[in-house]
């Protein structure tokens, strides 16, 4: 689904962000992606969701060159991407019905399909009573479920996860990974870059550690860090 | 463009401007107070131009023919001096009707003229205007050439000292007018940019959920276009007001004086105001959101 050949990203200040990193992610995989920070996560996600282009190499989605892509087509990858973030990013003018109802909003969807998708996907994130409710309303737990929901509504095919449980106590944090386990069984992809060892540890999923730009292990039912 | 499309723009930029009250007023107040200034300028100039145009056009070329020039050759001398290029009305002004000129200028004393009838003194003479006052010298000067032309008279020095100051006046008002467009574009666009400053987070997530980059703008573009407008709008109506509610006053106290209230002029000024607020609202928003949309 995801193939990463060679891909060195400098940027203009001279950083070396990433160094000839090269991976491939499974249709259906659920990836930790572990390090410490400046260790090149966010910029791998960035390329992946073409937010930044490699300075040398190739990344193919799906086999396309995402590098190649056009302007206008860019917006077209994004939609097949849901993005979380450990500061949520939601609107705070929007309730959260309308936060969720925005995401399909840009890709021009019908009233019907939104009428229909929306509570289906609250109720998925257990937050079916609180639509109405606006995001300085909501506890941060809630806020990152709304915001798993703005990223599932259009049924992307990949779901990346940078730190969503950052900001999130460990008992809110537990409740968030189930449903991240759960979006994961109905075969949708998901890269979560994180910090939190326990979840790591005990979840036994594909871990990428990444340090100085490269990755230094990438093992099946991996760990936070190998030595122990 | 789908309708869900369409109508969310609409719903989009109507509630942005509801959302966002401080901000619409202070691009409103920002596009009206510009537009406002810039209004009475456009119809001061306007003025200016009328009121040179009024003198230039009164302008005019006596040309004077030498006595005993026949009847029969005046309709031949008019055609000519008709073809001269830079002619614009050739007026034929027999020495009877110049002499009934002179009493009517004098008035109730008109009878002084009495015993002239008999033994009128006056010539036949053209009166001529030009299309543009600077070529009167010149014009005169060919007419002077003509055969059968006894004398040509015109406002010498007079004319090229008008000529001069009219058209440093017109010079004046388009100057200060383009100075003013500029500054009103500059103010407009920065309260523009603010706002769009105050979104960029909404922008943002915009983009990160695969909006294309026309989803982005175009509310903002509608938007721009109808905080633009309406503060034209009120712009416009006040300038409107203004404008006759002075006129009056300057035609009642100063009579010799003649504003322009031709509704025709007035409709050109204010379509002007409101196409200039349109225009700087839609480009304002484009302008100010590209940053945001690197892509």
């Amino acid at each position: 689904m995801i193939n990463l050949y060679n891909v060195t990203k400098v940027y203009t200040n001279g950083a070396k962000a990433l160094n000839d990193v090269s991976l491939t992610i499974q249709k259906g995989d659920f990836v930790f992606l572990v390090g410490p920070s400046g260790a090149g996560k966010t910029t791998l996600i960035k390329i992946i969701f073409r937010e930044e282009t490699p300075t040398r190499g190739q990344v193919l989605f799906y086999g396309k060159n995402i590098s190649r892509l056009k302007g206008r087509e860019i917006p077209y990858l994004r939609r097949k991407i849901g993005m979380v973030f450990q500061d949520f990013r939601l609107l705070p003018q929007k309730s959260v019905y309308e936060n969720v109802a925005f995401a399909l909003e840009v890709t021009g969807a019908s009233g019907k399909i939104i009428r229909a998708r929306v509570p289906e996907v609250l109720q998925q994130v257990g937050l079916a009573e609180k639509s109405r409710m606006f995001p300085s309303q909501l506890s941060g737990g809630e806020q990152q479920r709304v915001s798993i929901a703005r990223a599932i509504v259009n049924k992307p095919a990949l779901l990346i996860a940078d730190e969503p449980t950052g900001n999130l106590d460990p008992d809110t944090s537990w409740g968030l990974m189930n449903l991240l386990s759960d979006i994961n069984k109905t075969d949708t992809t998901i890269i979560m870059a994180t910090h939190a060892r326990e979840i790591v540890d005990s979840m036994k999923r594909r871990v990428i550690a990444m340090s100085d730009g490269r990755i230094s292990r990438d093992e099946e039912s991996g760990v936070y860090s190998s030595e122990l | 463009m789908s309708f869900n499309t369409l109508a969310y723009y609409w719903r989009e930029a109507i509630n942005s401007i509801f959302r966002n009250t401080w901000l619409s007023i202070a691009s409103v107040g920002t596009v009206s107070v510009s537009l406002l200034i810039l209004g009475f300028f456009a119809l001061a100039a306007v003025n200016v131009r009328e009121f040179t145009q009024g003198i230039e056009s009164g302008l005019e070329i006596r040309v004077y023919l030498k006595d005993g020039t026949p009847r029969e050759n005046i309709n031949g001398m008019q055609a000519q001096i008709a073809g001269v290029p830079g002619v614009s009305l050739v007026d034929f002004v027999s020495r009877e009707q110049a002499l009934e000129e002179m009493k009517n200028n004098f008035g109730d004393r008109g009878d002084i003229l009495e015993g002239l009838d008999k033994d009128n003194p006056l010539p036949d003479s053209f009166r001529v205007r030009a299309e543009n006052a600077d070529s009167i010298p010149g014009l005169a000067g060919q007419l002077m050439t003509l055969s059968g032309v006894e004398q040509v008279i015109y406002g010498h020095g007079l004319v090229e000292k008008l000529v001069s100051v009219t058209r440093w006046a017109r010079l004046a008002g388009a100057i200060i007018l383009g100075f003013l467009s500029l500054a009103a574009v500059f103010l407009i666009s920065t309260t523009i940019r603010m706002s769009v400053f105050a979104r960029r987070k909404e922008i943002g997530i915009m983009v990160l959920l695969g909006a294309t980059n026309w989803f982005v703008r175009f509310p903002y573009v509608m938007e721009g276009m109808m905080l633009g407008l309406v503060g034209a709008a009120m712009a416009g109506a006040v300038v409107y007001a203004g404008y006759m509610s002075l006129a009056g006053h300057i035609t009642q106290t100063l009579p010799f004086i003649h504003p322009v209230t031709d509704q025709q002029v007035l409709l050109q000024v204010m379509g002007g105001i409101l196409g200039i607020g349109l225009l700087i609202g839609a480009l304002g928003s484009s302008f100010s959101i590209r940053k945001y949309l690197k892509t």
